[in-house]
């Protein structure tokens, strides 16, 4: 008991949470040069969606570990949970609009086995019967018989 | 001013310039999908400086707004995409 009353717990908890924040921020740090320096856009997503979170993920680690009562920690895990499902939704609905918004790839992307979909959606993209295309369409089917 | 200290403001300048560097990307960005991405670090960046905010000061009331923020930030990012790709179609 001697032993346990000699540790000085407050030291070795804000050690903790000083190595998990620095860490934390250092990832947020390396994905932020990821988005300011990547060639294309769906690299950039990608440094963004794995960096940011585990960064994010580890700076919450932090507070929780450094408040120690049930209720931040509580608090933190919810923060935690929701950005860890969210983060790769977000990124796979933006990816989708991206690819179907005609987003440039980037030159030395490997497309081979991507180019049955991107075929498809063109395909999909003249058979499509959204009312907001109608017009779209009527003119694109127009030049189609022009030529 | 002690090591934990110190530590909390290096990480707060850190984040800080991290938020100037994707302002930079969210001006310069060819595209609308590159901005909602910058738009999407750009609110993880805000939620682990009010993170460390609340460290910093010792009030535990701050670590809600960080859960409403991811919160907001998901809606926001899923909503730009989604009438994005209703608009262009």
């Amino acid at each position: 008991m001697t032993m346990l009353e000699n540790i000085d717990f407050q030291l070795i908890k804000e050690i903790v949470s000083c190595i998990c924040i620095l860490l934390g921020v250092g990832f947020m740090f390396l994905s932020t040069i990821g988005l300011l320096r990547f060639p294309d856009f769906y690299i950039r997503m990608s440094a963004i969606t794995k960096g940011a979170t585990l960064g994010l993920g580890l700076i919450l680690l932090g507070i929780g570990i450094y408040f120690n009562q049930p209720d931040i920690l509580l608090k933190v895990l919810v923060i935690i949970s929701f950005t860890f499902l969210t983060a790769p939704v977000a990124a796979h609905v933006i990816g989708r609009t991206a690819v179907q918004n005609r987003i440039p790839f980037w030159s030395k992307t490997n497309l081979e086995e991507f180019k049955p979909y991107l075929h498809k959606e063109r395909l999909d993209e003249v058979l499509n019967t959204d009312k907001y295309t109608e017009e779209d369409l009527k003119s694109r089917w127009s030049d189609d018989g022009d030529e | 001013m002690n090591l934990f200290q110190s530590t909390l403001l290096i990480a707060m300048i850190v984040l800080s310039v991290c938020l100037l560097l994707t302002a930079v990307r969210f001006a310069i960005g060819p595209t609308l999908p590159d901005r909602i991405t910058a738009f999407d670090l750009i609110v993880a960046n805000v939620i682990g400086i009010i993170a460390i905010y609340t460290e910093f000061t010792n009030n535990e009331d701050f670590i809600d707004v960080a859960i409403i923020l991811s919160l907001f930030g998901f809606l926001g990012s899923i909503s730009f995409a989604y009438y994005l790709m209703k608009i262009t179609k």
